[in-house]
């Protein structure tokens, strides 16, 4: 799912037809209230009770609240404020060796019992036809415990005005740049999430999210061409401090890229200029090139063919009939399978501050951690998680579960996975130096890869032309056609951890009901060399 | 409860229009059961019953907009939702294209319940994963997939004395069949109206097929080729260009019906005069909600009349502006064809490529609906009207733009649904010249 599929589920911009996506539209206020620990650990202690006592050998309780505030406007224009409130228990338990699962909005105690001893009876109904009994890694129990992502700014307690004065400077800066179009919008999570469990654990979690986003539209009214520019900002695991903007970082050519800080009005303005050059920018000749990748870019490059692919349900084929399975099949782990030059390390976490994945523990009470997937250039590892560390030989779990919501199944999601940053001083201008023939590709575009990961194609949002060493100009229509393998085996350099920055995904699909995700993908710039790059531009006639 | 009688919902929606003190009020209420059960590796990994009702209420003091939902209907939660609306109206900024609530319409209903799709038990679900995995089991294959199935309800009034009520049943099956040694791979989906079109044990062997015979998968050249599209290859293509058949993104020039020079390509020729596309709440085959998500009457409509464009979506605010009547947006989309099948095209076809299904399919220039994807599931070159061999998947670059202007033949349409797209479609397999592959792919 991505941000087009997310914006038609959830009716923004409609009516009162449709309903909000994410449960009940609350007043702003209420998003700042949190609801009692002590009231929690009483609920999940009648579901562990229950469950126990109706025959589960395991059992853990989600009590979930979910609070989302989404703020969009186009132009001069606020086109809707949305705030929306979830809560409610998943209660999981193993009876007779089988999953079981149950979810209640009512956070009654009846209701709570009711609903472990509804999940106890699913698992011995499905154990019936199970062939093989589940097979858990070994958590040790942390009784009470708590964690907080480290905002700096509350963001839902930011007056809303606040954020459509931002958004609207936003807008009317563009436009005073040249824009005829600007569409912004901001996206706010807060997940309180409390985790129970038979293994004697209480994890009391407040997790928040952000990600502000636009797009600039340009039109030529007598060609009838149009170009749009989306910010380059990124979804991040921080507080409401992520929009100081009080840093940016210089690239070549006068570009400018963010990190923990995004200055909205200073991108928007870039983006007017940016796009109005797009409109004049010569096709791109198709042809072999050298690319350097900025992270504003590599990240959904990664995300699409490293962290789907390691992704261990996928790779046993427990997603064969909707995200596909993968071509990264456990043999070719122990065989060393030769994923990416020496010098790519590709690594999984849910720890790196300001990400998207950072919890202190996931949604089956593991300790979270970091772990390699790619060790220089070879393939060492997946993301797994309880039930599934026994298949690679693994004693625990990578601590990568994850349910969207107290009413979905928690399953295995992807953990941040990035690249890890070369190890010798290398900055991006002057790796542009040592290119004779390139391009330089700024933000995410188009994506599209097959069902094993092999076969990918990238757009972007900004392209410019290197000629022995130097960047020539912009230049359009560019995508470039990869075979996974052989794109990290091209890979010849890394700039170093100055330049390291994070992209991501707020909305993230897998499963079957479907179910999102957050995710973050580090990086440093990179350069693959020899990338077949293909010209888009068409004509209707 | 999660279904409620029209008379349950007109007494829940007639309560809050009552309490609502604002200028105007829309309340919706939706609910029903949705069942589903998921396979893979030939066994059920997860079944669920999920039973839901949930009203939304909507508000509007000038032009400030409150909306707020709950999902329990006493007097006193009703009470609390409608304030709740009418607090959050009163703190919303002024939304300028804010359009008043529509009046008292006339909706003549659409056969979108079936009681056989109404009926299925989880007796039912574990069968159709039983007929579509023993089959495989014991033919050296693998199974995985997914059935999902519906019965809900939908209901909404408003202050200016508006009612709509009707019930609907879905139902939606998909099945990804793998051969063991991961050489082979076929699918199948059906999205049917009524249970008496859907059969499992049936469905299944279209997949078995598909998997036993994309064995051994040769590798062409990437290029342009005359491809026999199956109506799941091209029905996510279609489906994308329609996202452009706006009035608003036309006029504004960000669409590729803009016409150069301003305004949009409302009544010129933009495909194959034998492109025929409409819309109809009421065809048998293909029912849908009376309404739109606006509460507006859906009219039979034709969208694409031989090639020239004879409808673009008019919101209400922007015909307003623009001094046109806006229409309830179409819910189906019914593409003409001719009476050939798939295989009757293949049969006519000297030189090409029978493609079972496209995947992954994303926007690369909206300016010309450039979309890239992949073929999926059955890619076969066709010789002297014969199916020769399997062939490795594509990867294309197309835009359904020219893909419709490149058309040889159609054939006889049928009913398919997309999880990612908004249509019931009837689509036909389709016989389309110089189709642009742009590199191959080892996934099977």
């Amino acid at each position: 799912m991505d941000r087009r599929h997310f914006l038609a589920a959830s009716g923004i911009g409609l009516s009162g037809f449709m309903i909000p996506g994410f449960g009940n539209a609350v007043a702003a206020e209420a998003l700042l209230t949190k609801m009692d620990p002590a009231r929690k650990k009483v609920l999940a202690d009648i579901a562990l009770n229950a469950a126990t006592a109706a025959g589960a050998s395991y059992c853990d309780v989600r009590i979930g609240r979910y609070m989302r505030q989404f703020v969009i406007t186009r132009e001069d224009k606020v086109q809707n404020v949305v705030n929306t409130e979830s809560i409610g228990a998943g209660i999981r338990v193993i009876a007779n060796g089988t999953w079981g699962f149950a979810a209640t909005s009512d956070l009654s105690n009846a209701a709570i019992a009711k609903a472990a001893q509804q999940a106890v009876a699913i698992a011995k109904a499905n154990a019936k036809s199970q062939t093989k009994p589940v097979q858990l890694a070994p958590v040790k129990g942390v009784g009470e415990v708590s964690w907080a992502t480290p905002i700096k700014k509350n963001a839902m307690e930011v007056p809303v005005k606040e954020k459509v004065d931002l958004l609207l400077s936003a807008n009317s800066a563009a436009m005073a740049a040249g824009a005829n179009f600007v569409n912004s919008m901001l996206f706010l999570v807060n997940e309180q999430k409390y985790f129970a469990s038979t293994d004697g654990s209480y994890i009391d979690q407040d997790v928040h999210r952000i990600w502000p986003t636009f797009t600039v539209t340009v039109i030529d009214k007598t060609t009838g061409k149009f170009r749009s520019r989306d910010s380059l900002s990124s979804p991040m695991g921080m507080g409401y401090e992520y929009l100081d903007g009080d840093r940016h970082i210089e690239l070549p050519n006068g570009l400018m890229a963010y990190n923990d800080r995004f200055d909205m009005k200073e991108d928007a303005i870039a983006a007017a200029k940016q796009a109005q050059l797009k409109l004049k920018a010569p096709s791109v000749k198709p042809g072999k090139y050298d690319l350097v990748l900025d992270p504003s870019h590599l990240w959904l490059t990664i995300h699409e063919n490293v962290g789907h692919p390691l992704e261990l349900d996928r790779v046993l084929g427990y997603e064969a009939n909707y995200a596909g399975t993968s071509f990264a099949t456990i043999d070719k782990l122990k065989d060393k399978f030769k994923y990416g030059s020496d010098r790519v390390t590709l690594f999984a976490d849910k720890v790196q501050p300001n990400t998207l994945g950072a919890v202190g523990y996931d949604d089956e009470g593991v300790r979270t951690k970091r772990w390699d997937l790619v060790k220089d250039g070879t393939l060492v590892n997946y993301q797994a998680i309880r039930d599934q560390a026994h298949i690679i030989g693994e004693i625990e779990s990578h601590g990568c579960c994850y349910a969207d919501s107290w009413s979905s199944v928690q399953f295995q999601r992807m953990a941040n996975v990035s690249l890890a940053p070369g190890k010798s001083p290398l900055s991006v201008a002057d790796m542009i130096k040592n290119v004779e023939k390139g391009i330089y590709i700024i933000g995410d575009g188009s994506f599209s890869i097959d069902q094993q990961r092999y076969n990918a194609q990238f757009g972007g949002q900004l392209f410019y032309e290197i000629e022995n060493g130097k960047i020539k100009g912009m230049v359009e229509d560019v995508a470039y056609q990869i075979r996974t393998p052989e794109f990290w085996s091209a890979c010849s350099a890394i700039c170093d951890e100055r330049d390291y920055r994070f992209g991501g995904s707020f909305f993230d699909g897998k499963g079957q009901p479907g179910q999102v995700s957050a995710v973050s993908h580090g990086s440093s710039t990179a350069r693959f060399d020899g990338i077949n790059v293909i010209s888009t531009g068409r004509s209707l006639g | 409860m999660s279904m409620y009688t029209e008379q349950q919902a007109k007494a829940i929606l007639d309560k809050v229009i009552a309490l609502s003190k604002a200028d105007e009020c829309t309340a919706t209420l939706g609910g029903g059961i949705n069942g589903n059960i998921r396979f893979a590796l030939n066994n059920v990994s997860t079944s669920g019953i999920i039973t839901n009702a949930e009203l939304a209420v909507q508000v509007a003091f000038g032009k400030r907009v409150g909306v707020a939902t709950i999902n329990e209907f006493d007097d006193e939660s009703l009470a609390r939702v409608v304030r709740r609306a009418e607090e959050l109206a009163r703190l919303a900024p002024e939304n300028e294209e804010f359009v008043p609530a529509i009046g008292k319409q006339t909706y003549k209903p659409t056969p979108t319940y079936n009681a056989g799709i109404a009926a299925i038990t989880p007796e039912y679900r574990a069968q159709v994963a039983a007929d579509s995995i023993n089959p495989c089991k014991n033919d050296g294959l693998i199974a995985a997939g997914f059935l999902s199935d519906s019965v809900g309800f939908f209901a909404s009034a408003n202050s200016n004395g508006n009612f709509a009520y009707q019930q609907s049943t879905g139902l939606d099956y998909t099945c990804t069949v793998r051969t063991e040694d991961g050489t082979g791979s076929g699918w199948v989906a059906r999205n049917a109206g009524s249970l008496d079109d859907f059969k499992a044990s049936r469905e299944i062997q279209t997949a078995i097929q598909k998997a036993k015979g994309s064995r051994g998968a040769k590798a062409l050249e990437p290029g342009k080729y005359t491809v026999i599209l199956e109506p799941a290859a091209s029905a996510g293509l279609i489906s994308f260009m329609i996202n452009g058949f706006d009035a608003r993104q036309s006029d504004e020039g960000r669409s590729f019906l803009t016409k150069k020079g301003g305004g949009n390509k409302l009544g010129e020729q933009v495909f194959d005069p034998r492109v025929s596309l409409h819309t109809d709440p009421w065809n048998p085959d293909v029912p849908v909600m009376p309404w739109d998500g606006e509460g507006l009457p859906r009219e039979k409509m034709t969208i694409i009349d031989k090639g020239k464009v004879s409808y673009l979506e008019y919101s209400r605010y922007w015909a307003k502006l623009k001094g046109k009547e806006a229409k309830g947006s179409p819910g189906n989309l019914i593409m003409a064809g001719g009476t050939k099948s798939t295989m009757d095209l293949v049969k006519d076809t000297a030189k090409g490529i029978l493609v079972t299904r496209t995947w992954y399919i994303r926007m690369v220039d909206p300016q010309t609906v450039l979309l890239t994807g992949l073929t999926r599931d059955g890619t076969f070159y066709i010789e002297n009207g014969e199916i020769k061999y399997p062939i490795k998947n594509f990867r294309f670059n197309e835009s359904p733009v020219i893909m419709l202007n490149n058309i040889e033949e159609l054939g006889k349409p049928i009913r398919l649904g997309d999880d990612e797209s908004p249509f019931v479609m009837m689509i036909p397999p389709m016989k389309i010249r110089d189709f642009t592959f742009t590199s191959l792919s080892d996934a099977v």
